[in-house]
């Protein structure tokens, strides 16, 4: 199908809109645009980070994701207790695949569940006590731990207990950290608060405990990996290709991360920040505390992968500049062989996306080194900083679409009728059942990794075999086909 | 009052970033802006004004306390 004009996708969202009653429309207009890639910013075209609408469907997280799913559950070496009732954790543990080299339950405990598991009584009489406890069971059960952290859940802001007072005391009692994080699912619009939560508290609980401490042994090639979470080895085939320049990664946030290495990180000389959206706050209070200068870089396909390669080696010297043309020279043998094989089967395939705060924008590069186009796309819990960032990779007139409600999806789907979607597993299984090809980008559908050129292959192989899988032509039922009309069969008899 | 955190970009113009709304502006002129004074009135490239006190020029990146003058357009 050819691509819409600018008209007919402002027609397309007006025709979306007429459904909802005045003020949803009113709000629910804001948040949807037909992108111009001239503008410099986006705050013209699109309203972000709102309150999602009571009554219409979003796929949004809460505080509490934000902070113990994605950017403390990761740190591999800590227990971190969702602090609250049971099914907080429970319902999201492990999810994320966040992969980790250790044995769990003993150095590591990245895909385990602990929880405060509250009742009644705890909400009434109030849970201080019980956290004290079972802080003293966890190092007593699990001595190798490297310190604790407790995940707010929504009771405990609630009910007013006081966790900082009891991380201080059970900090001295275990002689580790203890670090009380107040991301109470209720706070903020979506799982983006969480995050900020989630950063101030490692600026304030982490960040300076090696301060005035000089006995680390540093390089002039120190950078830390900031906003990887490893998600199937995502961080893994990128430091290879930082070290394989020249650089030393001393710290990996938070993907295979530990404590130590965070602690570690206010002595090195660039912060890389993958993931914007969840971890810039940390980068720019290194930048003003520490002086640490910070970039983004993009590590989604080998057009980005090289340009991040270059532009990180541009701010040291000719020895990384060398390293990273040589890791360009390097690999190029091998993803010029991925595209000449996928390529001719993904050609001119048309993608929409909506995924969480990073990928909306950064998986586009690798989507065109395979001749694909991204016809629309948006986040769950952006900023206008990620708009910013969105509407120069994006082509004209395509479809940015905010916080989408299932609704507007599944209409902005069945009539600009993409060849494949990458979204999440809240709408995997509607568009697959609706027939359309389906990756689930969060995750990568159990697969990965899809960062760095060895990600690349597994990402063209991953869209090929789920695009071209011949199960989408069985989806409709024989007597709807319309080669299978019965008078066009009588007729051929 | 909205706390600033300000930076230079690789240009040496002043980035102008307000976390609470996620503003990340350049800031087009400053009213002083010499090494003894600096500060006063900031022009962003949105349009939008702020007020610095001013004082001797900070050590950038820095975060400081502004007040908004004018919304620009909105
Ligand atoms: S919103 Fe509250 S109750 Fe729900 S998952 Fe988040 S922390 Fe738990």
């Amino acid at each position: 199908m050819a691509a819409l004009t600018r008209e007919e996708t402002e027609a397309l969202i007006q025709e979306v809109l007429e459904v909802y009653p005045e003020a949803a429309k009113k709000d629910r207009a804001k948040h949807l645009a037909v992108n111009d890639p001239t503008l410099e910013k986006s705050n013209k075209c699109i309203t972000s980070n709102r309150k999602s609408l009571p009554g219409v469907m979003t796929v949004r997280g809460c505080a509490y994701a934000g902070s113990k799913g994605v950017v403390w559950g990761p740190i591999k070496d800590m227990i971190h207790i969702s602090h609250g009732p049971v099914g907080c954790g429970q319902y999201s543990r492990a999810g994320r695949r966040n992969y980790y080299v250790g044995t769990t339950g003993v150095n590591a405990f990245g895909t385990m569940n602990f929880t405060s598991d509250f009742q009644e009584k705890d909400i009434v009489f109030g849970g201080d006590k019980k956290l004290a406890k079972i802080m003293l069971e966890i190092e007593e059960l699990f001595p190798l731990n490297k310190g604790i952290s407790i995940q707010s859940e929504c009771p405990i802001g609630l009910i007013g207990d006081d966790i900082e007072a009891v991380a201080k005391k059970a900090s001295k009692a275990i002689d580790k950290p203890v670090v009380p994080v107040r991301c109470e699912g209720f706070r903020g619009v979506s799982q983006s608060l969480g995050h900020h939560i989630a950063n101030d508290a490692i600026r304030d609980w982490v960040l300076e405990n090696r301060d005035g401490d000089e006995s680390f042994p540093t390089t002039p090639y120190d950078v830390a990996v900031i906003g990887d979470y490893n998600i199937g080895g995502d961080a893994w085939s990128s430091r290879t290709l930082l070290e394989e320049m020249g650089l030393r990664v001393v710290a990996q946030w938070s993907g295979d991360g530990t404590i130590a290495e965070m602690e570690k990180t206010p002595k090195v000389k660039l912060n890389l920040i993958h993931c914007y959206r969840s971890m810039n706050y940390i980068a720019r209070h290194m930048e003003e505390k520490y002086k640490i200068p910070w970039i983004e870089y993009n590590f989604f396909g080998p057009t980005k992968i090289a340009e991040s390669l270059r532009k990180i080696a541009a701010l040291f010297d000719e020895t990384i500049q060398a390293g990273a043309e040589r890791v360009i020279e390097r690999y190029k043998a091998e993803y010029e062989a991925v595209i000449a094989k996928y390529k001719p089967r993904l050609q001119g395939k048309r993608v929409m996306l909506y995924v969480g705060g990073l990928r909306p924008r950064h998986v586009i590069g690798a989507y065109e080194d395979l001749g694909m186009e991204v016809v629309g796309t948006g986040y769950e819990f952006g900023h206008n900083d990620d708009y910013d960032r969105t509407i120069k990779e994006m082509g004209n007139a395509t479809l940015i679409y905010d916080d989408v409600t299932g609704y507007e999806f599944e209409e902005f789907v069945k009539r600009v009728k993409p060849d494949l979607i990458g979204s999440g597993i809240k709408e995997k299984y509607i568009f697959q059942k609706m027939g359309i090809p389906f990756r689930q980008m969060h995750s990568w559908d159990y697969s990965g990794p899809y960062h760095g050129y060895d990600g690349f292959a597994i990402f063209a192989r991953d869209m090929d075999m789920t695009l071209n899988n011949p199960c989408w032509k069985q989806v409709q039922v024989p007597w709807k086909k319309a080669d299978n009309d019965p008078i066009a069969v009588a007729a051929s008899a | 009052m909205p706390s600033v955190m300000l930076k230079k970009n690789a240009e040496g113009k002043l980035i102008f970033y307000v976390p609470k709304k996620d503003l990340e502006e350049i800031a087009e002129t400053v009213e002083f802006d010499s090494p003894e004074l600096w500060g006063g009135e900031v022009l962003l490239s949105d349009g939008s004004k702020y007020y610095f006190e001013p004082q001797a020029q900070p050590d950038f990146p820095v975060t400081l306390r502004a007040k908004r003058l004018d919304s620009g357009e909105e």
